[in-house]
């Protein structure tokens, strides 16, 4: 497993000498998986080459918006994240739990012999390695801990970004989460565009990283490089236009359960679940069990969910949150408040995947702004009232 | 009469009344004894009596015909049954039919209510008892309506 | 003010693979009412037999169909045989109620809190059942009456829609004829020759002979008739940490998850289904949530 950023492995890596990045991770035998242009968004889809990465694009994002444009700077990290987020990989939307088939005596359970695959994650965010850290927890750290994401987990490499350009609608800075990683991948890179140079900084987080960067020609980072590396990362600070208090935050939301403003964002949100497609930390499942034509074969299976369906919380007799006000709150106040209480950690990255991919353009941030006022407004009409 | 009075200063629906006001429903009060079967009280009859059970058990009912009758709910020892002699026109709702060798202390409404009118700190007193069981049989029956245990319910 | 309720989670149930689905065999198919039945299940493989606690539930699977978390309604003291008792009212369940005797059924668990029965030793224990609640509270009753001199009184106050709603009858029949236990049974509404009490399961409890002073009461139900139990338990003057309830939400996982039962910030799979009501009575406030 990663550990922390070892300043010691600093090294510079021209850009035509990323190819051999590649050409290390698949000689030993990693699937890598990458950014690239699909159905006009970045999404991560396997890759074999610098030429899959999407060089020169983009995104511009806000609510409810997302939009690849070209981009004069040629980077081949320029965009940030998309509709995908690294659960695709470490918690699949469709993963099989076991077969079994149909006995004399019944039935019997098939021994998974799968061999595990090795993936190599190119183009991890800070946002995302805290997202996969926050899901380590949840399926690892826990009283019940899940075999499937630990293998998946154990045979993946992390090779982050740093991110140089914010996103529209990120808000890291806030969450505590970027835009800089800081611990969590195997190695990180800071892409650099400077007059006429085009490189990487490469920096490494654990011995399989050290052993992946000495494949590759490179010369030791001098301070010039670095000093590029924090000005571009300042950069990308300083962009940053949205922000999260989260300054009492669980006690906040607790506190207003019943604010008649979750009828207003009731009145806006579709419950359509697109959020929670995209949030990175969301981990909501169901199981489903299927049987073949005939019968003799059957099969566990668990699939994404979301606490926006009416199924969500249904028990014999209905379900527990039939208002598209209750389902909203249950998401938001999860996401902020119960997840400190859960798992020791607020379940929000900062990375703004709900606020791009929401058709009704709801922002968490400005929700939770307008929930804080609220608290202010009361009190300022209770003293105006005295 | 003095058994009598030692058996209602120990009913648990008098419980905390002065021993003053004990005394006059003792002037109202005589033992009765039903058998299985007998009735307390018909719908419809003039109400002017309500009973403190000491033991047994009696059912409130109504006859619906094509149901027969249904019971509505059951009273056992240490309860009281009938309050339609405190209001106009002190008649009965229901009928109450005693299912098993029921033992009570009658008093006789139009008694305690002349008692009533006269002693009001008497009549305040059971008012409030009367009015604390009334709302609990409320509740219990709100939450028969409400048939929780019905096909739809969770259980 | 109840601290959370921290689990311990028995080794078998942890390693390797909590979602591992073990496979058991009906022996006996009991037909309680007209909704509802019981299985009893004998482990296919005699080491996979678990112990569990009471109030606990297993996961059941019907082949091909589906899995539901079912309570389990045995007796802990009894290794051989699986006991459940449930209603038949979706898919899965409707599918259960067709197995038949040597049928093979999946079991996973137990999973979920279980009834303080270590904390009642030297207390009166009062048990309030409602509808089927009486199922997971029946293990509870097997290991008091197990254990009878470590407790005092020991009341069960049940209440059904009608006579034709309760759940074992013939159990029932015994413990109304044994000294060392006090049973009292209501119904909602009354049909036939029903002449036992009729009312709801609350208005049984103001002269329940239980010391409130030093009762734990036990309560299982419709989440409506919890509430006002507790009510009337308060009224008595049974304290708030001095009653347990055992709460019901949508399980597809039974591990804390696949996110389904969350309540506040409670996974009833783990961190319930039982709990002190001093510490959850907040959220029977809180509508959705």
């Amino acid at each position: 497993m990663p550990a922390k950023k070892d300043k010691t492995n600093q090294a510079v890596i021209r850009l035509n000498d990323l190819s051999k990045l590649f050409d290390s991770l698949i000689q030993n035998d990693y699937e890598i998986l990458g950014p690239t242009v699909s159905d006009q968004a970045i999404i991560y889809d396997k890759v074999s080459s610098p030429y899959d990465l999407p060089k020169g694009i983009i995104d511009r994002q806000d609510n409810g918006q997302y939009r690849l444009v070209k981009d004069e700077s040629q980077a081949l990290f320029g965009f940030v994240v998309g509709p995908h987020s690294w659960k695709k990989y470490l918690y699949p939307s469709i993963q099989e739990i076991w077969r079994a088939k149909k006995t004399k005596t019944g039935f019997g359970i098939i021994e998974n012999s799968d061999k595990p695959i090795k993936r190599a994650f190119l183009g991890v965010r800070p946002c995302e390695l805290a997202a996969i850290a926050i899901y380590d927890k949840i399926f690892m750290e826990g009283p019940y801990a899940d075999p499937m994401y630990k293998q998946r987990r154990e045979n993946s490499l992390i090779i982050a970004v740093n991110c140089t350009r914010a996103g529209g609608t990120c808000f890291c800075v806030s969450m505590n989460t970027g835009p800089e990683a800081i611990s969590g991948f195997d190695l990180v890179l800071t892409e650099i565009i400077e007059k006429d140079e085009h490189y990487f900084i490469f920096e490494t987080g654990s011995e399989t990283g050290t052993q992946i960067l000495s494949k590759i020609p490179h010369k030791e980072a001098q301070e010039n490089n670095l000093k590029a590396k924090d000005k571009a990362i300042e950069r990308a600070k300083s962009q940053i236009g949205r922000t999260l208090d989260t300054n009492g935050l669980d006690e906040l939301l607790k506190r207003n359960f019943d604010n008649p403003h979750w009828q207003t964002v009731a009145g806006r949100c579709l419950t359509c679940g697109n959020c929670t497609m995209v949030c990175p930390t969301c981990f909501c499942t169901t199981i489903e069990d299927s049987t073949d034509l005939t019968g003799s074969l059957a099969i566990r299976s668990r699939k994404w969910d979301s606490c926006f369906t009416m199924d969500f919380s249904y028990i014999a007799g209905g379900s527990i949150r039939a208002t598209a006000m209750s389902r909203y709150r249950q998401w938001m106040s999860h996401k902020l408040a119960n997840w400190q209480d859960q798992f020791g950690t607020s379940g929000c990255v900062g990375c703004g995947r709900c606020i791009t991919w929401c058709p009704a353009g709801i922002d968490i941030t400005e929700e939770v702004r307008i929930i804080r006022e609220s608290e202010n407004i009361e009190n300022t009409s209770i003293k105006a009232r005295m | 009469m003095e058994t009598l009075e030692r058996v209602l200063k120990e009913h648990p629906f008098l419980k905390g009344l002065e021993p003053r006001l004990i005394t006059i429903l003792v002037g109202c009060a005589s033992n009765v004894v039903f058998q299985p079967g007998e009735f307390l009280f018909r719908e419809g009859g003039e109400a002017n009596s309500f009973y403190f059970i000491r033991s047994g058990k009696v059912m409130i009912e109504t006859f619906i015909p094509e149901k027969g009758p249904v019971a509505i709910q059951s009273r056992e020892s240490g309860e009281v049954t009938g309050w339609s002699w405190l209001v106009p026109p002190y008649r009965w709702h229901f009928d109450a039919r005693a299912v098993e060798l029921t033992r009570a202390i009658a008093l006789d409404g139009k008694c305690l209510r002349g008692k009533f009118d006269n002693d009001h700190d008497l009549g305040y007193e059971m008012m409030k008892k009367f009015t604390a069981v009334i709302a609990d049989r409320l509740d219990a029956t709100r939450i028969q309506l409400m048939d929780i245990y019905g096909p739809q319910a969770k259980h | 003010m109840a601290r959370k309720q921290s689990i311990s989670v028995p080794d078998h149930v942890r390693q390797p693979d909590p979602m591992a689905t073990g496979v058991y065999i009906i022996k006996r198919v009991i037909k309680d009412t007209h909704d509802t039945f019981t299985l009893e299940l004998a482990a296919k493989k005699p080491s996979a037999r678990k112990t569990f606690l009471p109030g606990q539930f297993n996961m059941l699977y019907v082949y091909g169909v589906g899995e539901v978390p079912i309570s389990i309604s045995g007796s802990p003291g009894d290794l051989d045989m699986l006991v459940h008792t449930t209603r038949a009212v979706g898919t899965v369940t409707k599918a259960m109620r067709k197995l038949k005797v040597g049928d093979a059924i999946g079991v996973r668990g137990p999973y979920g809190t279980s009834w303080p029965v270590d904390r009642v030793k030297g207390f009166d224990v009062v048990i309030v059942a409602g509808g089927i609640g009486l199922a997971p509270l029946r293990p509870v009753i097997y290991y008091l009456l197990d254990n009878r001199d470590k407790f005092g009184k020991i009341v069960l106050l049940y209440g059904t829609r009608t006579p034709d709603d309760i759940l074992y009858k013939n159990e029932l029949k015994k413990w109304r004829g044994r000294f060392d236990i006090e049973t009292h049974i209501t119904v909602d509404r009354a049909v036939g020759a029903w002449q036992g009490n009729v009312g709801v399961v609350t208005t049984l409890i103001g002269k329940a002979p239980f010391d409130p002073m030093n009762a734990i009461a036990m309560v299982c139900g419709p989440e409506i008739m919890m509430r006002f139990t507790a009510l009337a338990l308060q009224k008595r003057g049974v304290s708030d940490d001095r009653i347990y309830v055992s709460m019901e939400r949508n399980m597809k996982c039974g591990i804390g998850l696949c996110g389904h039962c969350q309540m506040g910030s409670e996974f009833v799979c783990k961190d319930g289904p039982v709990y002190n009501y001093d510490y959850i009575k907040n959220i029977f406030l809180k509508r959705e949530i």
